[in-house]
């Protein structure tokens, strides 16, 4: 480890880091605009400069490898001037639009002119004016705040895989441009306005909406894919303005995708703020207790098997805990978690987790994905996998939908067929897998979701064992979940018990008339014109689908409305917590539970949050520990082989941007299917 | 003087045949083989000992820059890489090799990139040399035919390749980094060193970028003996050299001469001397556009080497000298010079993109005396914010003409301010 002295100190730093980085060590704050710690190194912006002896000139700190010996100074009037040098070169002709600006209050151009910039303006001549670009419905650009720091087109290229930003143009006229006009093709868009150090990139659906300093942060989890990704809520008096991302090298690093950041405009539409009762086919406003004395009185006069609950996708564990005590206390078995009806084996956590922790994928040197489009179900996941690709030695193939993934792949066939030719080793692909070191296989739910999807998940189970994908210290084995309260209802065992039914058995139950009463929390992606003539229960925060059907409606909170734990796919517990408060007379979705199952005589043990999770640790083990992952060390033995269905695997997702009651309720992601989903694709010039 | 028989560029005026067979008669592919048996390391000690310093403009000793290179391959390709993107203003003399000598350059990138354990060259041509480039791609292939390049260069059972790229007109595709983006199809922008080219260079490979004449030089250097280029000119600033001399100069031409000659000889002996009279001398920029111009009075004296104009606080360059007589408004001759880098800046980093353009419209009042005097000095400070804190040397390339003017013509700058501002109240009067 070399040692370097930075303002006469000595320290020993790690090997391969910059002069930036040792001076971070040391306490020595840099400032820098082009530096990113996950992105390369491109040097231009001049702000970092040190002085470095034996070195005429200021060096650029980022760009500059420590050596054994280096004496550094951060502090010197030499360095000091150079700074104020290259301030005042990015100022002169950078707009005095704070005021207006959207960055303002954030902008690291105006925190380091304090500390770096003149008090007065000494350039007299006019300053540069630069055309704005128009790069889709998410990314507002005021190109001539534009610093070229370059690290919007250094992300696009690295991290997102969209090389669709450069630099275009030669000294002062250089511009970022997307060359021809174009939106830009990323599901991970948004981040480029929190890299962008300035105003020149900012969100567009939050222009001129709030003040930073008038926001209030709440520190929270994402429930639009599986991730779990970290995330800072930001609200202002009883609304949610926007979704930023908080670190977390094990999950998210720093990035979200564009539906997790830019879907909370649904949160305000389409809410169900109050409960209601259907009445003569007409569904009536009515006060709580009216609600929960007509519901309690359904269940308790129902018969134990003729009552079911299905949980939604964004169900979070406290609430699916509350319901599966309540249909045990009802004595119901019929209960389940997977809406489209995925074969996950309710018996093997491996087959519904991600078994290599989502930093296992950069250890991984041959990645097969089965029926997965990580791209659409977890883009950030998406961007690791690229990551790894990006870093080299790493072989990657795929089975299912064949998309652009952001990488290369070999694309091996389309259906289950390919899969068992795979493992007949029919295919090259077998013996790479088999060399690997550490193979992963991920196993999406267009694997699963499907009719022969226990086929499917046996299949795969036997190409880990050959493959010996799961072995000391590793496990392969992953399966990708693309719902966020998914894997917390199985940990819970949210699962059809002994004799009970699952979701398919559940809905052709109320078609025949063998159940009368369902129960669906958050449950709206499901065919509800199966339902029958069963009376439906929906307690949710969104008036989706299932809400259309229901006879009886409980309001809840959605998850930026209640302290809630989100287990993500890796079997991570972690705590989502109240932002703003639920609208209208929506309550949190457990204590709606609890007061419920109070009303039909069956009282839940519990009476705090607290109380609750102690009882959610004891079910399951994932919620005694918060942020950390709980992989399963083994994966069940195949069954026998089963004859599969040829038919090609399909991603569940086939519109990134509307997946779920809140971003289908959200004008964000209507503008971004437009102007991406189908509906553009089947445009042709005659349309307006 | 320099005597016709120190010359090395024997064809410099296109006087006899550029091709194979002309060059053959004065000398160049004569014992090329020999050479080589002589091994890597004498060719490269030979170099040092000849003091040959980079023709390119820096003055980096040569045989210093092929000795960075790797001694043993760790299984990557080395590259020689030939700078022949001859852009800065005022210098013609890669180009006279070129059209005149090509085969000067090509026996040379034999022989420099067998001496950096290179088997390929890549020669980097100016997009507007058009004549030149196909004269070049002519003796490459004459070379080719001749069996002196290709699987077994020469005979020696060393295989060499030359490739010949044009550029596409970029001054800033002449820095040695910007050089190598752009042959590998990227926007010429200067990489961040370190790493240097001879660890990370073209395709991420170890690479020499090298002056044309650098190159050319060395076969006659190694021809004629370490000790005979040294003798010529200064300790430390031998051999001969291309002055490229135009402007108000009565002939003005590319000459090859000794270096350390003194300026005034120089202009005297192959230029006519300065329009009217050497006393008619308003300023010399020495080197090319990027240095800073010298008055009349350091003119008188001054030596044509590295080492003499540093001391003067100017710099040899590449030794393309611009006279201007009494006729030239100095003003103007720099803000002009000042456009030229603003146009030229890469964009790459922050005080050169923002920078030039501050410099050049400065100037521009400047010309006029549309200004402040106090703002002399703050356009100096300018340059000082640009000098140093750049990625490559263009930044600094636009300072210095601004700079070497403020030192040297500062009463001139005053003068017009005064002037303009006199006109201007007086204007204001007679409305």
């Amino acid at each position: 480890m070399p040692k370097v002295t930075i303002d006469g100190q000595t320290i020993e730093v790690p090997a391969g880091i910059t002069v930036l980085q040792a001076c971070e060590i040391a306490g020595a704050e840099v400032p820098r605009f082009c530096y990113h710690e996950r992105l390369s190194v491109a040097g231009n912006c001049r702000m970092c400069l040190v002085e470095m002896e034996k070195s005429p000139k200021p060096v650029a700190s980022c760009a500059m490898p420590v050596a054994e010996g280096q004496v550094i100074k951060t502090d010197t009037p030499l360095v000091k001037k150079a700074r104020n040098g290259v301030m005042e070169f990015l100022l002169i002709n950078h707009p005095l639009d704070c005021p207006i600006c959207d960055q303002g209050g954030e902008c690291d151009l105006q925190d380091q002119a304090m500390a770096y910039g003149a008090d007065h303006s000494r350039y007299k001549e006019n300053k540069r004016a630069v055309p704005d670009k128009e790069i889709g419905p998410l990314v507002k650009t005021i190109m001539t705040r534009c610093i070229h720091c370059t690290r919007c087109v250094r992300f696009s290229t690295e991290v997102a895989g969209n090389e669709e930003l450069g630099a275009v143009f030669r000294g002062e006229h250089m511009e970022i441009d997307t060359y021809v006009e174009k939106a830009l093709s990323s599901e991970l868009s948004g981040n480029i306005v929190d890299l962008c150090p300035v105003g020149a990139l900012t969100s567009k659906p939050y222009a001129f909406t709030a003040r930073p300093w008038e926001l209030r942060k709440t520190e929270s989890i994402d429930v639009f894919d599986a991730l779990g990704a970290n995330i800072r809520v930001d609200a202002r008096g009883g609304e949610v303005l926007r979704v930023l991302p908080r670190l977390n090298d094990d999950v998210n690093e720093e990035w979200i995708g564009d539906k997790s950041r830019h879907a909370v405009d649904g949160l305000k539409r389409q809410r169900l703020d109050r409960p209601y009762l259907r009445k003569d086919g007409k569904l009536v406003p009515v006060s709580w207790d009216e609600a929960l004395e007509a519901v309690g009185k359904r269940l308790a006069a129902s018969a134990p098997g003729r009552v079911a609950a299905i949980a939604g996708d964004l169900v979070d564990a406290e609430a699916a805990a509350a319901l599966k005590d309540l249909m045990g206390a009802l004595g119901s078995p019929h209960l389940d978690c997977r809406q489209d009806g995925a074969k996950i084996d309710p018996s093997d956590r491996a087959s519904w987790l991600f078994n290599s922790t989502v930093a296992g994928i950069e250890e991984a040197d041959a990645i097969l994905l089965i029926g997965a489009n990580p791209r659409w179900e977890s883009p950030v996941l998406n961007a690791r996998i690229r990551k790894r690709y990006r870093a080299g030695g790493v072989k990657i193939a795929a089975i299912g939908p064949q998309i652009d993934l952001r990488y290369k792949y070999d694309y091996l066939g389309a259906g289950p067929t390919s899969l068992a030719d795979l493992l007949a080793g029919k295919i090259a692909f077998f013996e790479t897998l088999k060399a690997a070191k550490k193979p992963m296989l991920i196993l999406g739910m267009g694997a699963l979701a499907r009719a022969d999807g226990a086929a499917v998940l046996a299949l795969a189970r036997d190409l880990a064992a050959k493959t010996g994908m799961v072995r000391e210290g590793w496990n392969g084995f992953n399966v990708l979940n693309v719902a966020a309260g998914r894997v917390g209802a199985l940990e819970l065992g949210f699962v059809p018990g002994p004799g009970g039914r699952d979701v398919a058995g559940i809905l052709d139950g109320a078609a025949k008339g063998d159940i009368d009463t369902v129960f669906l929390l958050g449950a709206d992606e499901i065919d509800t014109a199966k339902l029958g003539r069963a009376f439906v229960i929906y307690q949710g925060h969104h008036g989706d689908k299932g809400a259309h059907r229901a006879d009886a409606i409980l309001p809840g909170a959605a998850y930026t409305e209640k302290n809630a734990t989100y287990v993500n796919l890796e079997g991570r517990a972690q705590h989502a917590r109240l932002a703003v408060f639920p609208p209208g007379e929506a309550k949190e979705d457990w204590k709606i539970l609890r007061a419920l199952s109070a009303a039909c005589g069956r009282k839940l043990p519990y009476d705090t949050l607290a109380q609750l999770r102690a009882r959610m640790a004891q079910a399951a083990p994932v919620f005694a520990e918060i942020d950390a992952p709980h992989p399963a060390a083994a994966i069940a033995p195949a069954a026998p082989a089963v004859p599969v269905d040829p038919t090609a695997f399909v991603s569940p997702i086939a519109n990134y941007y509307m997946t779920d009651p809140i971003s289908r309720a959200s004008a964000t992601m209507a503008e971004c299917t437009r102007v991406y989903g189908q509906g553009q694709a089947a445009r042709t010039g005659t349309h307006g | 003087m320099l005597q016709d028989k120190d010359r090395i560029f024997t064809n410099l005026y296109g006087d006899g045949d550029w091709g194979l067979k002309g060059a053959m008669a004065r000398g160049d592919w004569d014992g090329t083989k020999d050479i080589l048996a002589k091994g890597r390391d004498w060719i490269i000690k030979e170099i040092q000992d000849s003091g040959l310093r980079g023709r390119g403009g820096a003055g980096f000793p040569t045989g210093m820059k092929w000795s960075f290179m790797p001694k043993k391959s760790d299984g990557r390709p080395h590259y020689l890489v030939v700078n022949a993107d001859e852009s800065e203003p005022g210098t013609c003399k890669d180009r006279e090799i070129l059209r005149h000598d090509p085969h000067k350059l090509v026996e040379g990138c034999l022989i420099a990139g067998f001496a950096m354990g290179a088997n390929a060259a890549y020669i980097y041509v100016r997009g507007e040399f058009y004549n030149e480039a196909s004269h070049l791609e002519l003796a490459v292939q004459q070379a080719y035919e001749a069996k002196l390049l290709g699987d077994d260069a020469c005979g020696s059972g060393w295989k060499f390749d030359v490739y010949v790229h044009r550029g596409a007109g970029a001054y800033i595709c002449g820095e040695e980094t910007a050089l190598i983006e752009s042959l590998e199809g990227k926007k010429g922008q200067p990489r961040l060193k370190p790493p240097f080219p001879a660890g990370v260079g073209l395709y991420g490979c170890p690479t020499t970028v090298n002056n044309v004449e650098s190159i050319a030089v060395a076969p006659t250097i190694i021809r004629r003996g370490a000790a005979w280029f040294a003798g010529i000119g200064r300790p430390k600033n031998s051999g001969t050299k291309l002055f490229c001399i135009s402007g108000h100069v009565n002939k003005p031409c590319t000459v090859e001469e000794a270096m350390s000659i003194p300026l005034k000889e120089l202009l005297e002996k192959h230029c006519g001397g300065v329009r009217g009279g050497w006393d008619n001398l308003l300023a010399v920029i020495p080197g090319g556009s990027s240095v800073p111009a010298l008055p009349k009075s350091i003119c008188d004296t001054v030596l044509m080497d590295f080492d003499a104009l540093r001391e003067v606080r100017s710099g040899l360059g590449t030794a393309a000298v611009i006279v201007m007589d009494k006729s030239t408004d100095i003003v103007k001759a720099i803000a002009r010079l000042s456009r030229f880098y603003m146009h030229e800046s890469c964009g790459q980093c922050t005080p050169c993109r923002e920078g030039t353009g501050w410099l050049y419209r400065v100037m521009q009042r400047m010309v006029k005396g549309e200004a402040d005097l106090a703002e002399i000095d703050m356009l100096e400070g300018v340059t000082r914010q640009i000098e140093g804190h750049t990625i490559c040397a263009l930044g600094d390339a636009a300072a210095w003409p601004v700079q070497g003017l403020i030192r040297h013509f500062r009463p001139e700058m005053e003068q017009r301010i005064r002037e303009y501002k006199a006109a201007a109240s007086s204007r204001a009067a007679a409305e």
